[in-house]
């Protein structure tokens, strides 16, 4: 991949982000940041790269710790977004505990 | 030959559906209809990408790479499964700050072994990197070991584990020297001026330093906004290290949360009235200062069974939650006595400001998780106008949002942020635990208005009593 390849996805991914974002309702704010979180945790393909190259101890060392933080950002990401976002849903999507309880 | 070429193709076929994924995995996150779904996309992705980088050329240190996988994937497993929803803003900032750290840590190995090629003498081609690499890995490292410990600081500050602002007169000059020396480090290991490990070290100290002292002086009230900048921050940092090991996958995932992550820590700041370089540099979030005198009047106490009443016979009700609803644990009475309340006819609705509690759309998911439908549930610019005709604001341990004094004061530090209108409701009842400042320290001018009543106690406890009280009237 070429420098100005390289460019031309960084410009395009920006916009993407700009644009998929723009337009989400105020009550998925706090999934959505979770979200975008758990996908910046593809750090850990990287990590995993950088590890697996490392030839000196230091370097395995920072290494280990690179993939290990990487994997809780991704595990970690997933985890407590699928979390929230199961709890969404509308009142008509389930019946409503509400009348008939009582 | 070819063998290689078609695994590499598959390796590069495969970061390409895992970028796909994504992106289509974010865009169902933006609708609460799809949103559920946006994450298991997502995560496919990640599951592909993460398999298929075993099969990554020129790998080695496989049993140290399964294990550091298998023991992050556990700690991180265990600990976001058993996370209350209410910690959810400070567990989303240290998982944000480990994909920092992992950012950083790419950096570090790919410095190190520049500098370890350097020592052992030149021509071993191996450990050359070029200048444009060497920069964006400085430019990578310093954002993602910033976003790590700066993440960290943001997790002790909502965690409890810092209670106090640590701030000094000449805080923002050592922040700024503090910069100015790992840029010149940086910039030292960018140009590959010199690359001694020393100087790859001293780098990557200040850039952690520099991290804890940007965040100490922040106040928690301002912490949505920094967990959102750290988490553009990360992306951002993943991005650049994606390019330093030419992989597409990181560019694009990086750099789409780098950009959606920037305008969502706008969107808040925004929410906020502050910009975001006065977020980071002004020190407002809990002085405690400002306590303009300009309130008049006196709390006006209430008992638990006069509100019951006052619900019970009302037209219409908006409750407005803070933060004070999350420490409480109360969303699931409240939303019992909610479910009372339109049993006996009475129209309810939940009235949402964009920075209720510790981060946007906190009190949303609280909400969703005591199962009210989120069609129950507005936002600031939805609500606003119907307060006028509400017989009963309910605020439940929010303050700042509904001040007042952001429309009237102009010498307050909330002056022009836009808030709920509460005060415009016939009757508002505010329960609040002590007689304590919000989070701010800003004194509240709503708690001293004539059609305001204040009922003391843990928000969880009222709540049980409202309960029984509209019970009781059968």
């Amino acid at each position: 991949m070429t420098g100005i390849v390289a460019l031309y996805i960084f410009m395009l991914a920006a916009f993407t982000g700009y644009e998929v974002i723009s337009r989400v309702p105020v009550i998925l704010h706090t999934p959505l940041m979770s979200g975008s979180n758990f996908v910046h945790g593809i750090v850990l393909v990287g990590a995993m790269v950088a590890l697996g190259n490392a030839d000196t101890p230091l370097e395995k060392t920072i290494g280990f710790i690179g993939v290990l933080l990487a994997a809780g950002n991704a595990v970690g990401g997933y985890v407590v977004t699928e979390r929230m976002l199961e709890m969404f849903k509308s009142s008509n999507a389930k019946a409503k505990p509400g009348p008939g309880a009582h | 030959m070819h063998d290689v070429l078609t695994r590499d193709f598959l390796i590069q076929a495969s970061y390409f559906v895992t970028a796909v994924l994504f992106i289509f995995g974010l865009k169902r996150m933006s609708s609460p209809v799809t949103a559920r779904s946006g994450i298991l996309w997502a995560g496919a992705g990640m599951l592909v990408a993460t398999l298929v980088t075993f099969f990554y050329p020129g790998m080695t240190n496989y049993p140290l790479i399964g294990a550091a996988v298998i023991a992050g994937t556990v700690i991180a497993w265990w600990s976001g499964k058993r996370v209350a929803m209410t910690d959810m803003p400070q567990m989303i900032a240290l998982f944000n700050g480990m994909g920092g750290g992992a950012a950083a840590a790419i950096a570090a190995v790919e410095l190190y072994r520049l500098s370890g090629g350097a020592s052992s003498g030149a021509g071993d081609e191996a450990h050359t990197l070029g200048v444009t690499t060497t920069t964006l890995a400085v430019v990578g490292g310093i954002i993602g070991a910033v976003s790590f410990s700066g993440s960290a600081i943001a997790f002790g500050k909502l965690q409890g584990l810092i209670t106090r602002s640590i701030r000094f007169s000449g805080q923002q000059v050592l922040n700024v020297l503090i910069l100015l020396a790992a840029l010149v480090l940086g910039g030292l290991v960018a140009l590959q001026l010199n690359v001694d490990a020393r100087v790859v070290t001293a780098f990557f100290v200040l850039a952690l330093v520099l991290g804890v002292t940007m965040t100490l002086p922040i106040g928690g009230a301002d912490m949505p906004v920094v967990i959102s900048l750290y988490n553009a921050l990360t992306g951002l940092a993943v991005g650049f290290e994606g390019f330093v090991l030419n992989n597409a996958a990181m560019i694009i995932a990086g750099t789409v949360v780098g950009s959606a992550g920037t305008l969502l820590t706008q969107l808040m700041a925004k929410a906020m009235n502050r910009s975001l370089g006065n977020v980071l540099f002004s020190g407002f979030g809990d002085t405690g200062g400002a306590a303009t005198g300009a309130v008049t009047g006196s709390l006006k106490p209430i008992e638990a069974s006069d509100v019951g009443v006052m619900l019970a016979f009302a037209q219409k009700v908006i409750v407005v939650p803070g933060y004070g609803m999350a420490v409480a644990q109360a969303q699931h009475k409240i939303w019992e006595l909610c479910q009372l309340l339109i049993d006996r006819g009475v129209t309810v609705r939940f009235a949402i400001h964009p920075v209720a509690g510790r981060m946007p759309g906190h009190m949303n998911v609280l909400l969703a998780e005591a199962g009210v439908p989120y069609d129950l549930i507005a936002d600031l610019d939805e609500i606003n106008a119907e307060f006028e005709t509400a017989d009963v604001a309910l605020i439940i341990g929010a303050n700042d949002v509904v001040n007042p004094v952001a429309r009237t004061e102009k010498s307050s530090p909330i002056y022009g942020m836009p808030i709920l209108n509460a005060d415009k409701a016939k009757n508002v009842i505010v329960i609040k635990r002590g007689q304590g400042a919000g989070f701010s320290g800003i004194e509240n001018a709503l708690f001293y208005l004539d059609n305001t009543r204040m009922l003391y106690g843990d928000a969880q406890k009222v709540a049980a009593e409202l309960i029984q009280s509209v019970k009781a009237l059968g």
